[in-house]
This record gives C-alpha cells, sequence and structure tokens, in this order.
C-alpha cells in the first residue's frame, strides 16, 4: 500500500497532475451539493438534536441529551411510534403477499396482460398527496361511495377517517393500494429472471403446481423478495403524504406518525432541535433495519 | 400455453377414458384461466377506481357530488368544475411551479450525476473509490432525516419561495450517479481511446461518446427524476410558504378543506395534475418500469 503511494508519489509529473486535475473537476459541482445540501445537514441534525434551536433568533443553546430524555417520556411520541410500526405491520406483510399474487397472475400470458399491469401500475405514477385528496373524498363519511358502501355492507364502521379505531386501517390500506404497483413490478422482473429449464425439469419430474411454486419460486424469488421487503419497510417508516391529506394526523392523534410528529415539531411549532431528535431516532431505527437485513437475511448470496 | 386454449372441444369417442381425462384436465385448465382472469379484471377495476371515481366526480355538477346517497354515474355531464378550477385555485400557476420545479430538477441533477458517474466510472484519480463508496453511503439515508437544517439553511440562504430553494438542494442524487456509474462501466473502452489518441479531451469524450451511447439510461433516470420530484409533496411543503410559489400536490393538499371543499372543483385538479405523468407512463412505459426495476434485479 505505502510502496504504490510512493510509486505514485514519484510519477506526479505534468499529465499526471492533469489527470486528478480533470477527476475532480469532473466531480465537484455534484460533490458541492451532496456535501452542502445533504453530509451538512445530516452532522447538523445530530448537533441540533443535543440543542435548543431557536429558529426566529437562528441561536441555539447547549442541553445535552434532554431533547432525547424529553422524546423518551413524550406520550405522543410513543404514540406516533406506535402507529408507525402498526402501519408497517400492516402495509408490508399484506402488501407483499397481494404484490406477489399480483406479480404470479402477471406473470400469466393473460390477453391484455400490460392493460393490467398499467392498472396496478397506475397508482405508482401517481402523486400520493393528490391521490389521497380522491381517498379522502371516498371515504368521507357524508358523501363519499366508501363509507356508503360501507354502511350498507353493515361494517363496523363507515365513518373511516372520523374513527380513532379506524382511520389508520383506512390509511393502511391506502398505503397498500398505493405500493402494489411497484412491489409487484419488482417481483416481476424476479420471476421473468427465474429459467424456465427448471420448471420443465420439475413438470419431467412430476411436480405439481404446488411444489413448483414452493421448490422453485419462491427459493429463487428470494434475493427479489427481500429488496422489496426492506424496502417496503423503510419506506412505510417514512409514511407522510396520505396522512397529512386525509386525516393531519387525526382524530386525536390516532394517525400521527414518526414524520408527521417531526413535521409538526419542526415546522408548525419550530422546536426544531426537538424534530432533530425525532430525525435521529427514526434514522437509527433505518440503519439497524438496514443492519438487520445484510447481516441476518445476506439477500446478496443467493444467486 | 394456456394462450392455446380452445373454447370448442374435439369430439371425444365414448368409452375412450384416456381421452375423457385429458377432456377434462383441458376443461380444468380452461375454468382455472377463466377464473384468473376474472380476478385479475376486478382486482385491476378495483386499483382504477379511485381515479375513474375522480373523473367521474370531475365531470359531474357540485350539487350532484353532496347528493346521498352517493351515485357513481353523472346525470349531467358538465366541464364547469375544469374551467373554475383555473379562477378559484391559482391552478396555472401551480401548473407552471411544478414544472419549473421538476424540468430543472430533471436536467440539472442529469448533467451533473452523469458528469460525476463518468470521473467514476471511467477516469482514473486518487480518491475516486472512497469518493464513491461515499455516495453509496448516502443512499442509505432517509431525505426526512436532513430536512431540519436543510429548511435551515434555505431559510438563511434567503431562499425560501423561491425557485432555487427548491431545485439547488436536488441538483445532484447519490442513486443517479449510482445508476448511471453503472452503465457506464459497461461500455467499452476502446472507443474513448481511440478519441483520445486524436486529441479528444475528457470532457469531449464524455460528451461526444460516452453521453449519446447511454441514451436509454438517461431516459430512464430523466423519467425517475420527473415523476419524483412531480409528485414529491414534503419538500416543496416545507420550502414554499406562499400560495405563488406552491407546486401541485402541496398547493391541492392545502386548498383542499381551507378555501375548497367542492370535491369535484378538487377531482377535476387532482385529474389534470395527475394527467401529465399517466399520459407520460403510457408513452414510456418501458423506461418507468426499467427505473423501478433497477438495481432490485440482477441481471
Amino acid at each position: 500500500m505505502s510502496t504504490m503511494i510512493g510509486a505514485r508519489r514519484r510519477r506526479l509529473s505534468g499529465p499526471h497532475i492533469r489527470r486528478i486535475l480533470v477527476g475532480y473537476l469532473f466531480i465537484l459541482p455534484s460533490l458541492s451539493v451532496l456535501a452542502l445540501f445533504v453530509v451538512w445537514p445530516i452532522i447538523q441534525t445530530i448537533w441540533m438534536s443535543f440543542n435548543n434551536v431557536d429558529f426566529l433568533n437562528q441561536s441555539s443553546a447547549w442541553v445535552g441529551a434532554d431533547n432525547y430524555r424529553q422524546l423518551a417520556s413524550d406520550s405522543r411520541f410513543w404514540n406516533a411510534l406506535r402507529n408507525t410500526a402498526f402501519y408497517t405491520l400492516g402495509v408490508v406483510p399484506i402488501g407483499l403477499a397481494l404484490s406477489l399474487l399480483a406479480a404470479l397472475a402477471l406473470a400469466e400470458p393473460l390477453r391484455g396482460r400490460s392493460l393490467f399491469r398499467a392498472a396496478f401500475f397506475l397508482p405508482v405514477v401517481s402523486s400520493f398527496a393528490v391521490v389521497a385528496i380522491v381517498w379522502q373524498f371516498l371515504l368521507n363519511q357524508d358523501i363519499g361511495i366508501l363509507a356508503y358502501w360501507s354502511r350498507i355492507l353493515g361494517l363496523p364502521s363507515a365513518a373511516w377517517l372520523n374513527s380513532t379505531v379506524w382511520a389508520l386501517p383506512a390509511v393502511i390500506i391506502v398505503g397498500i393500494w398505493k405500493g402494489l404497483g411497484f412491489n409487484m413490478v419488482i417481483l416481476l422482473a424476479g420471476l421473468m429472471g427465474i429459467s424456465d429449464t427448471y420448471y420443465e425439469a420439475a413438470s419431467i419430474d412430476g411436480a405439481g403446481a404446488f411444489t413448483r411454486f414452493f421448490q422453485i419460486t419462491l427459493p429463487m424469488l428470494r434475493p427479489t423478495a427481500l429488496f422489496v421487503l426492506v424496502m417496503a419497510i423503510i419506506g412505510s417508516f417514512q409514511v407522510f403524504d396520505q396522512v397529512y391529506v386525509m386525516t393531519r394526523g387525526g382524530p386525536l392523534f390516532s394517525t400521527e406518525t414518526i414524520v408527521t410528529y417531526m413535521y409538526h415539531q419542526g415546522f408548525e411549532l419550530y422546536q426544531m432541535g426537538y424534530a432533530s431528535a425525532i430525525a435521529v431516532v427514526l434514522f437509527v431505527i433505518l440503519l439497524v433495519v438496514t443492519f438487520f437485513q445484510l447481516r441476518f437475511l445476506r439477500y446478496n448470496d443467493v444467486d | 400455453m394456456s394462450t392455446k386454449m380452445r373454447v370448442a372441444q374435439p369430439a371425444v369417442s365414448p368409452g375412450s377414458t384416456a381421452s375423457h381425462a385429458r377432456t377434462r384436465a383441458r376443461k380444468r385448465r380452461l375454468v382455472g384461466h377463466i377464473l384468473l382472469y376474472l380476478g385479475v379484471a376486478i382486482a385491476s377495476l378495483v386499483m382504477i377506481f379511485p381515479f375513474i371515481w375522480m373523473l367521474l366526480t370531475s365531470l359531474k355538477p357540485e350539487s350532484e357530488v353532496v347528493r346521498y346517497p352517493p351515485q357513481i354515474w353523472p346525470h349531467v355531464w358538465t366541464l364547469v368544475s375544469y374551467a373554475n378550477i383555473w379562477s378559484r385555485v391559482p391552478f396555472a400557476r401551480f401548473f407552471l411551479n411544478t414544472v419549473i420545479f421538476a424540468g430543472g430538477v430533471t436536467c440539472i441533477s442529469l448533467f451533473l450525476d452523469s458528469l460525476t458517474a463518468y470521473a467514476v466510472a471511467r477516469l482514473r484519480f486518487p480518491g475516486r473509490d472512497a469518493i464513491f463508496l461515499g455516495i453509496l453511503a448516502l443512499l442509505m439515508v432517509p431525505f426526512q432525516v436532513t430536512l431540519v437544517p436543510l429548511f435551515n439553511l434555505i431559510f438563511q440562504f434567503g431562499w425560501l419561495n423561491t425557485y432555487a430553494g427548491l431545485i439547488v438542494p436536488r441538483a445532484t442524487n447519490a442513486f443517479g450517479i449510482f445508476m448511471l456509474r453503472q452503465f457506464f462501466i459497461t461500455v467499452p473502452t476502446e472507443l474513448d481511446e481511440a478519441a483520445r489518441m486524436d486529441g479528444a479531451n475528457e470532457f469531449t469524450i464524455y460528451w461526444r461518446i460516452i453521453l449519446p451511447l447511454s441514451k436509454s439510461a438517461l431516459a430512464t433516470l430523466a423519467v425517475f427524476h420527473f415523476m419524483y420530484n412531480w409528485n414529491d409533496f414534503l419538500w416543496p411543503l416545507i420550502i414554499t410558504t406562499s400560495t405563488d410559489m406552491e407546486t401541485l400536490p402541496a398547493g391541492l393538499a392545502l386548498f383542499m378543506g381551507q378555501h375548497v371543499i367542492e370535491y369535484s372543483l378538487l377531482c377535476a385538479g387532482a385529474a389534470l395534475a395527475l394527467a401529465p405523468l399517466i399520459i407520460a407512463f403510457f408513452a414510456a412505459q418501458r423506461y418507468f418500469v426499467q427505473g423501478i426495476t433497477l438495481g432490485a434485479v440482477k441481471e
């Protein structure tokens, strides 16, 4: 290693310096943007979380771990954390199961298949905030048609978004609907990547559809499915758009999530130190999820 | 296999159990196929139902929207909501802001991402690999984590409610760099070496050789950047506080409930806000799907 550096240093001739200069010139614009608008804010978030930040006077006072201590005893924060976990537990397993089902069905050579795929994908290309307006209307207890149908069907609640019990499930349903096509497309690409020869060999051995699914499709799909799983978990911990539009975290904080609470503290109350502490907690949770994925699920070594 | 299914079954000679079994198997496959088809069709209908509802509501007069029980099909068809949205909501302004924001980010980011991707994929200089690893590490940082200080920074720059404030922090993107780098390393080096022999400098090679050869990757990334920013909600919500600078998702969501409660109007706005991307999606379906599956599935 050191001899390599030494060798390089000896070759610091004109053309060599030029090459270094050219290389850095190419990356300079991007690096400055990333340094200023990503790396610096990350450092700032951590620093601010140990401060009491007065946004209007642009001053801050060091308070040590006070923000974290306050968080630990903030029942509204724990409520947000619980809601986010509940949302994740609803969206991820159900969403992935439905996505897999959709991918399997749309991998079949059906007529008009690309049209069906487009239908599943439509929510993915739509703005979540904009379609949430429509969902809010659909579930409106006075004039929404889904609320009306819920009443006809005798479901426990027709006033989905006005109920502290049913607002979060409604948000979960919308989350599943929005993410289904995204997961489906990735799983579909994974399914297409499984070589037909495996299925042919299994058919010759007399394996039925059931066996083929559990012995070939699922194991071969494992890397793709784990990728989708991790992305889905990370995405659902960041849930914000449809909650903000449909319920604003209500009624009675029953749909408040980590990011909506962070938004409330940071951008409505201007408690930026406290909001930063919430951001750091979110970051740590997601790092643990990512670490868990890399360490235990080893999605790279199945090929 | 199932495309070869036939509805008309060939005549079966009685007594032949083998052909009986075959007919039964074929019948079962046909039934399975029909059930699958039905299931997929119903599921697709469920998926697009909110869009249908949005479209039909936007074509109803408001008096019909508030009628109970709610009806799917309009009695009276009217375009009045599409006419009124422009005056009731600063819709043209929202639209323009969204085009400038999403279009600006896409153009600038495509240029800066590709410059960096070119350098880390095809140039050799000390520190290159460490820098690339650093960029990869940034992919793991969720955007929300940077939000509070980022807002503070934009405030200090005096960039709140400006296009610069919206666009500049998004002028490059770690995912874009990563994606283009993965593509650039697959382009054979013989071409640049030949060009270098002819005295071309690195920028010429990047601009005249690598970029034209990477059109599909660039188009995919462009679609991705454009879609992401067109639809983004939280970032414009925070950076813009004046109605004049709002983008479509944030603007419409804020108008809902506060100023406008007519749902036919909101549905017309929503339909107009979603239309460009949905049209773009059907035009460039391949790129959308490529952009999303990229990196997820190994070749």
